[in-house]
């Protein structure tokens, strides 16, 4: 079954649900299928009830993030300025067009077809990050979806027990966002290199009791 | 006491010897791990405790289960910075004297997740470690080599003046803070009395002496 058909199938038995097909250019052109997140929980029990579809097992969940080209920017400048970490959700103004993703993996155990790669976009980066679990839907996404919340900082609303699981409780950043500045404890390598190197020159000064030091640049080469 | 004298008296069957001697062979002869272990070097940790390579042959067969009775803490493995304040916990709650081999790479130095977010770039940020065992990880031998030098170290030790060990030192701490967990990171980052960051010239970074000031 193509996704073409699958769609059209889905419009018709999910009424008012907007799906799109995102395609994938690549050789394998796994095309995924992007749902409204008003109607994700309606189109999930479908594809997992419909007889002939029967998607009885969610086998992946992961997010991803897309900034704003212009957003990254405006972060970094900040980020250098006073060489401190922000947390996204607070620097977001309300122009922002970037957004997160949850993607979906699902297979049919008695059908034995698959996949089908379902996504679900929130509005923005910022404040407006809440999508519908499919937990219900499919229990294997509990953990995963607990990992997105952590990592990217998707809110899955009717989430059983929505906690982070990789990092302790306390910490309020998601490290996997592209605009994630992990904390500034750089510590002295041997042979630094590339984005190493650069962090290097800003936690190694020359000393000034050195001798020798006024020659001394922190350009190697 | 003359070492030669000693050897000849004990072919007459005396036996002589210190109470320094006795003490620092005892330690060394009945060094108790304890039984933990963080990722893959815990591995070999466990493979160098099995027949193939014995580590009971050193008088350390017997691995705790409870830090109470563990004087010896083999940290083997990435020590992400969730887990580290645990580890701080069970150092902490170890009956002096106690020892830290930091085996492989990470434990050393985070290894090859220094320059991610969540790994603790060396547990000597918190705890004082006595060796230091390099490798991704360290063959069973590379542990017992480590395992030796530490008995040679115990073995070495005076019980009194100014180089006697810390458990014989009333001044020196047992116990070292427990990192918080922070909004961004532990807190503190390390323990500056038990660490520094070196100091460093980057510009020499390219020479053979890396960088070394």
């Amino acid at each position: 079954m193509t996704l073409e058909l699958l769609k059209s199938e889905i419009e018709a038995n999910v009424p008012g649900c907007r799906l799109e097909i995102i395609p994938n250019p690549s050789p394998s052109g796994q095309h995924s299928l992007l749902i409204d997140p008003e109607h994700a929980l309606a189109v999930a029990g479908f594809l997992r009830d419909a007889a002939h579809l029967r998607f009885d097992y969610c086998s992946n969940v992961t997010g991803i993030d897309w900034p704003a080209p212009k957003l990254s920017g405006k972060m970094k400048l900040k980020e250098m300025g006073d060489g401190m970490e922000h947390d996204a959700e607070e620097e977001i103004e309300a122009p922002a067009t970037g957004h997160l993703e949850a993607v979906y993996h699902l297979y049919s155990m008695e059908k034995k077809h698959g996949p089908v790669i379902v996504r679900l976009r929130t509005e923005d980066r910022a404040n407006r990050v809440h999508l519908p679990s499919l937990t219900p839907v499919w229990r294997s996404c509990e953990f995963q979806e607990r990992e997105i919340f952590d990592l990217y900082g998707i809110h899955f609303e009717g989430h059983p027990d929505l906690r982070r699981i990789l990092m302790w409780d306390e910490f309020v950043d998601h490290p996997m966002r592209k605009d994630y500045r992990d904390p500034d404890d750089y510590e002295w390598e041997p042979t630094p290199h590339d984005d190493v190197l650069e962090r290097a020159k800003q936690h190694y000064t020359p000393r000034p009791q050195l001798d020798g030091a006024e020659n001394i640049t922190a350009q190697p080469k | 006491m003359d070492e030669a004298l000693k050897i000849e008296l004990s072919k007459q069957g005396i036996f002589a010897t210190t109470l320094q001697e006795l003490y620092n062979w005892g330690r060394k002869s009945s060094l108790w791990p304890l039984n933990f272990g963080l990722a893959c070097c815990a591995i070999e940790m466990i493979a160098t405790t099995m027949a193939r390579y014995d580590l009971a042959r050193f008088g350390a067969e017997v691995f705790r289960p409870s830090p109470r009775q563990a004087d010896l803490m083999i940290v083997a493995g990435t020590i992400t910075k969730k887990m580290a304040p645990q580890v701080v916990r069970l150092y902490n709650q170890m009956p002096e004297p106690k020892y830290v081999i930091s085996m492989g790479a990470c434990a050393i130095s985070g290894g090859p997740f220094k320059q991610g977010y969540n790994v603790l770039k060396g547990i000597d940020r918190y705890i004082p470690v006595d060796i230091y065992i390099p490798g991704c990880p360290p063959r069973p031998e590379a542990l017992i080599d480590g395992f030796m030098a530490l008995q040679k170290k115990i073995d070495a030790q005076q019980l009194t003046g100014s180089s006697r060990p810390r458990h014989l030192n009333a001044d020196e701490p047992s116990e070292f803070p427990v990192p918080q967990f922070g909004a961004h990171d532990l807190e503190p980052s390390l323990n500056p009395e038990v660490w520094q960051a070196p100091l460093v010239n980057i510009s020499l970074a390219d020479n053979d002496d890396s960088g070394t000031a």
